[in-house]
C-alpha cells in the first residue's frame, strides 16, 4: 500500500529522552505489587523467584533502551518452564501474563492454556486451521502448551504434531509483538523435546527449572489451601500431615502441590462424613472449619502404602 | 476509480497499525471481527467470500491483522474488507465494515441505460472488472 508510508511519515516520533528512571517505571508499571505477590503467595520456589526478578530487570531495562532509541527489536520473550507436576508452572505462567502486561510486551495479558490436543488435528488439514486458531486466541497474551513434548511423536513419521510445531515456530518468529509461548513440561522429557527440535532452542530465550518442595514447604502450602477455604488444621493433624507427605512422596504419582490438594479434599469430604455420622446437637463453627488427624489417618497412604492420588476419592 | 464503500473509504488506505486499533474497538464493543474477500465490486454484493471464520473470542486484534496478511497472501489482486458483527439483541447486523485491501488497478463503473416503455430510461451500473470470468478480473 503506498497510502501507509506517507500517513506514518506524518506521524514525527518525540525525541528520545536523554534520562530515565528506572525505579520509578519499576514503580508505575505496577511489576512491583506483582513481583510481590509472587513472593507472598508462593512458597518455595527460590530459584523461580530469582530468574523472574532477573528478566523483570532485563525487560525494564530493555524498554528503557528502547524509549531512548538505542534498541529497537523485540527481544525474543518465549519461555520454556521444567519441572516435575505440581510444581506451581501454570501459576507461575499467570503471574508472568500479568507481569509482561504491566512491562507492556503484551497488550492484552491473559493466558491460553493448551495441550497437544488442542494443536493437533486428527485428519489431513484439519491440525494448521486448529493450531492458527489457537494461536490467534492466544494474540496479545501469553500462550501456555502444557506437556509441550507430547507434539513430537519420533515414533510417528506421519504424526500431524510436526505441522503443528512449523506453524508454531514459525508464528513465535513473526508475531513476537503479538504473543510469547511458554512450553511446559518434565524436565527430562522436555530436553529430549528440545535436543530433537533444534528450532525450538534457539527461539526460547528463557528457560526457568522448577525444583519440587520439600516437606515442610508442602506442609505451609497446604496451610495457604485451606485457610482460603476457611478450614484449619488442629496440632495433632498437622503433624499427621508433614508424615503423610513424607510418606506420599515415596509413592508413584506425587505431583507435589497437586497431590497435596487432593489429599485435603478428600479430608474435607471425610471430615464432612464424620460430622454428619457423629452429629450429637448442634455443631459450632470451629467444628465445622476444623480437620482432625483422624481426617487425614483414614487415608490409604497410612494403611495401604498405596497412591490413592488418582483412586477414586 | 476508487472505490468508496462501507468506512474510511473517502481516506487514504488503513496502515496494519490503524486497521488493528479499529479492530480492536469493535473487539472491545463486543463484536465479532471478520475477513471478506471479492472481485465483484458492485456496492450491491452482498455475498462476499468469508476468508476464516468470524473471531469470536479472541481478544486482541492482532489475530484479525494475521489473518487480513494471510489473505493478502492468497488474494492480494481482490478487495478485502473486515467487518465487525454485534449479535446483540436488537442490532444482529453488521457495525463496522471497511476495506482493508484493494487491487492495483480499479478499472470503475459503467453507466447502463435501457430504454423501456416508450422513451423511458432504465439505469443502472455494472463494473468494467466483471465483464472477465471470475478469478481474471484483476491481473
Amino acid at each position: 500500500m503506498s497510502t501507509a508510508t506517507t500517513a506514518e511519515s506524518e506521524h514525527e516520533p518525540s525525541p528520545p529522552p536523554q534520562e530515565v528512571d528506572l525505579a520509578a517505571v519499576f514503580e508505575d508499571s505496577g511489576v512491583k505489587d506483582v513481583l510481590h505477590e509472587i513472593d507472598e503467595t508462593m512458597i518455595g520456589l527460590g530459584p523461580v523467584k530469582q530468574r523472574i526478578r532477573e528478566m523483570v530487570a532485563l525487560l525494564l531495562v530493555d524498554r528503557a533502551r528502547r524509549d531512548m532509541g538505542l534498541a529497537t527489536e523485540t527481544p525474543t520473550l518465549h519461555m520454556s518452564f521444567t519441572g516435575n507436576p505440581g510444581t506451581g508452572k501454570t501459576t507461575v505462567a499467570l503471574k508472568m501474563a500479568d507481569l509482561l502486561h504491566r512491562l507492556g510486551y503484551v497488550r492484552k495479558g491473559h493466558l491460553v492454556t493448551v495441550t497437544r490436543d488442542d494443536l493437533v488435528g486428527q485428519y489431513i488439514g484439519h491440525t494448521a486451521p486448529k493450531t492458527k486458531e489457537v494461536l490467534k486466541k492466544a494474540m496479545g497474551g501469553v500462550l501456555f502448551i502444557d506437556e509441550a513434548y507430547y507434539l513430537y511423536r519420533p515414533e510417528n513419521e506421519r504424526d500431524y504434531g510436526q505441522e503443528a510445531i512449523e506453524i508454531l515456530l514459525q508464528v513465535m518468529e513473526n508475531n513476537r509483538d503479538d504473543l510469547v509461548v511458554i512450553l511446559a513440561g518434565y524436565g527430562d522429557r522436555m530436553d529430549r523435546f528440545f535436543s530433537s527440535n533444534p528450532g525450538f532452542r534457539s527461539r526460547i530465550a528463557h528457560h526457568i527449572d522448577f525444583p519440587d518442595y520439600d516437606d515442610d514447604e508442602l506442609v505451609r502450602i497446604s496451610q495457604i489451601m485451606l485457610d482460603q477455604q476457611n478450614y484449619a488444621l488442629d496440632d495433632e493433624a498437622r503433624e499427621v500431615l508433614l508424615r503423610y507427605v513424607a510418606l506420599r512422596r515415596q509413592q508413584p504419582h506425587f505431583a507435589n502441590a497437586r497431590s497435596i490438594r487432593n489429599a485435603l479434599d478428600r479430608a474435607r469430604l471425610r471430615q464432612a462424613n464424620r460430622l454428619f455420622l457423629r452429629n450429637q446437637g448442634p455443631v459450632s463453627r470451629e467444628d465445622l472449619s476444623t480437620i482432625r488427624a483422624e481426617d487425614l489417618l483414614a487415608s490409604r497412604v497410612f494403611t495401604m502404602g498405596m497412591p490413592d492420588a488418582d483412586a477414586a476419592p | 476509480m476508487r472505490l468508496r464503500q462501507g468506512q474510511f473509504s473517502f481516506l487514504p488506505d488503513l496502515t496494519d497499525d490503524q486497521i488493528r486499533e479499529q479492530a480492536q474497538y469493535a473487539i472491545d464493543n463486543g463484536w465479532a471481527v471478520s475477513v471478506e474477500y471479492t472481485d465483484d465490486p458492485h456496492p450491491r454484493n452482498s455475498y462476499w467470500d468469508m476468508w476464516c471464520r468470524p473471531m469470536f473470542d479472541n481478544p486482541d486484534a492482532a489475530a484479525l491483522v494475521f489473518e487480513v496478511n494471510e489473505c493478502r497472501k492468497e488474494h492480494g489482486g481482490k478487495y478485502i474488507r473486515v467487518i465487525a458483527f454485534d449479535s446483540s439483541h436488537g442490532w444482529e447486523s453488521i457495525r463496522m465494515s471497511f476495506i482493508v485491501n484493494r487491487p492495483a488497478d480499479e478499472p470503475g463503473f459503467r453507466l447502463v441505460r435501457q430504454e423501456v416503455d416508450g422513451r423511458s430510461i432504465r439505469y443502472t451500473i455494472e463494473s468494467y472488472a466483471v465483464r472477465e470470468p471470475e478469478g481474471r478480473r484483476y491481473a
